[in-house]
């Protein structure tokens, strides 16, 4: 019998390039090791899911390799299903099929039948808090519950390596915040290794225990949460004038402590401090000598969002939807 | 195959009869416009009887046979527009993420379908019975008319799956319906291919395959045991079956791209 392998995720120079489009992953390598949560953060577009799709063998690879659970995933895609679950964007369930008949399908497909089958559809439903809504049919669940279901579904065979793409996206808080409680206690408890894409901020804070950042299907930045922060080192003072006659005033006394960078509100003026000691009291001295007079000042601590910035020269949120538009109106003298 | 993937087929299978059964319309429908076109036609055309040649004095055991063929049809459009939502909604790359083989996602489908059609089929014969049609073939030639919507219903089943599979698109699979149904009306299916006066018509009947299907289904009717056209419509229905299922499998194979 072959002895188990790791529980580790392995790519190296993968790539997905598609007809007639551009190449939705450039390259990417990475390694998760077994039991972490590994966040993979990126905009809209920026090739999380085709990613997620090449490692749990959905999609073959253009060019590169990955190891998923230590078996190859172009060459031995049937094992690695066996050793992954996933929850992939869209909660893919039959609208006329109830909870119950889902984890019964599942389940089959998995080969789980008899006794084992109907144990462990109870414990699914009744760790995802859908005991009472089994059998109801799936068309009458909210969004959190199609999650929750989704995610019993890729757990019933047992994984050890679980997918889950952006799996909190358009859910109300009290349901992403159940959602992550249950996927942080799946890799402390069982050990399962989780590789997590989102484009929230907060959750790869929140969750992951390394974060990788993708943008235009590479990898621009890799680590802790805490060393991601640290690199960029340097808070960011934002203010807005109130006078926006004294827009180039307020420009020209911020840069003296720091590089101008993108604002996060309409109308403000950001500078990337130089020095990580904390010099607001300097700063406000000086816009005083010069007769600037704020209507808003604001410090901020590193964020992801900080470092996502100052790897693509662009805040995350809404990244995604900029490349769209640009797109769009790239494509209309063609149009025209 | 094996005793698992067996199961896994039956539960395909039985996940995709269950899934028509709760949609009211998927059910009613394929049962009741069948019906209403044989009544019509029965009502409509009985003069035909009269004609010198026509193989039987009861124009509604004549046209008995359309609504298996239509049935089948309809059962198909219906189920695989199912599938190509299944395609679209992701629910098959769910499906594909299983250590379940490709070719038992196809059988699965087909099995439901043809179950679907086959109930439908009892209901049609139950129809015709209690309209007075009498089976010249018997008993036995009821359960070989099942057998035949069984193989009809498996070689629109397996060209629907091929479409579903090919576009992933649930129009395209709609789209398929007047294409069936053109086929359905320049066939055999309201006169006897002998005494189609047009000769244009009757050529275009002789060389479309649903006439085999609808005649081998009449013969169990109004003939009996007929063996050189069950056995025609038979052969029409396992050659379509082959097509569709070797295109389907194509299909498949490229659908799911997984490794």
């Amino acid at each position: 019998m072959e002895p188990p392998r790791e529980n580790s995720i392995e790519a190296h120079g993968l790539v997905r390039e598609f007809k007639r489009g551009p190449r939705a992953v450039d390259g990417i390598d990475l390694r998760v090791d077994p039991g972490e949560i590994y966040g993979f953060l990126g905009p809209n577009g920026a090739g999380k899911s085709t990613t997620v799709h090449m490692l749990t063998t959905l999609l073959p690879p253009t060019a590169g390799t990955a190891t998923v659970a230590g078996y190859d995933v172009v060459k031995e895609g049937p094992s690695v299903r066996k050793a992954i679950g996933a929850a992939l964007q869209e909660a893919a369930l039959d609208p006329f099929l109830t909870g119950r008949e889902h984890l019964r399908l599942q389940t089959t497909m998995h080969g789980i039948t008899g006794e084992e089958r109907r144990e462990r559809i109870d414990e699914l439903l009744t760790r995802v808090g859908l005991t009472e809504a089994a059998d109801r049919k799936v068309k009458g669940y909210s969004g959190g519950m199609k999650r929750r279901l989704d995610l019993a579904l890729a757990l019933v065979h047992r994984p050890r390596i679980l997918f889950l793409d952006e799996p909190t996206t358009g859910l109300d808080v009290q349901s992403r915040t159940a959602l992550w409680v249950e996927v942080g206690r799946l890799a402390k408890e069982e050990g399962v290794t989780v590789f997590l894409t989102t484009q929230y901020l907060e959750e790869a804070d929140v969750l992951a225990d390394r974060v990788g950042i993708i943008d235009h299907g590479r990898i621009v930045a890799e680590g802790t949460t805490e060393q991601l922060k640290a690199e960029i080192a340097c808070s960011t003072v934002e203010a807005v004038p109130a006078n926006p006659d004294q827009r180039g005033a307020l420009v020209s006394v911020l840069e003296r402590f720091g590089e101008q960078t993108t604002g996060y509100g309409p109308g403000s003026i950001a500078v990337q401090l130089t020095s990580s000691d904390g010099n607001l009291a300097e700063i406000v001295r000086a816009l005083d000598a010069e007769g600037v007079v704020l209507s808003q000042l604001q410090i901020h601590e590193p964020t992801l969002d900080d470092v996502f910035l100052a790897k693509t020269g662009r805040h995350l949120e809404g990244a995604g939807d900029e490349e769209e538009q640009d797109s769009e109106q790239k494509l209309e003298p063609a149009r025209a | 195959m094996t005793a698992t993937a067996l199961v896994q087929t039956a539960a395909l299978g039985k996940r995709a009869v269950v899934r028509t059964g709760r949609q009211p319309a998927n059910v009613i429908f394929p049962l009741i416009f069948p019906m209403l076109l044989f009544a019509v036609n029965a009502g409509g055309l009985k003069a035909e009887t009269r004609l010198p040649g026509f193989p039987t004095d009861s124009f509604v055991a004549f046209a008995l046979a359309v609504p298996f063929v239509q049935g089948a049809l309809l059962a198909t459009i219906n189920a695989n527009v199912e599938f190509a939502r299944d395609i679209q909604t992701g629910f098959l790359n769910r499906l594909a993420l299983t250590p379940v083989r490709g070719i038992v996602l196809l059988f699965g489908q087909l099995g439901g379908l043809v179950t679907i059609a086959v109930v439908q089929a009892v209901f049609y014969l139950a129809v015709g019975l209690a309209f007075g049609v009498r089976l010249q073939s018997g008993i036995g030639g009821a359960a070989m008319l099942l057998l035949l919507e069984t193989c009809i219903a498996l070689a629109f089943a397996s060209l629907g799956s091929w479409a579903a599979l090919r576009t992933g698109s649930t129009e395209a699979v709609q789209g398929l319906f007047p294409v069936f149904f053109v086929f359905l009306f320049l066939s055999s299916m309201n006169i006897p291919r002998n005494l189609i006066e047009a000769d244009w018509f009757r050529w275009v009947a002789t060389v479309n395959p649903v006439s085999y299907l609808i005649e081998a289904v009449r013969a169990l009717v109004i003939t009996g045991w007929d063996w050189q056209t069950i056995g025609l419509g038979f052969a029409v229905a396992a050659a379509l079956s082959a097509v569709g299922f070797a295109l389907a499998t194509h299909a498949l194979w490229n659908r799911l791209e997984r490794t």
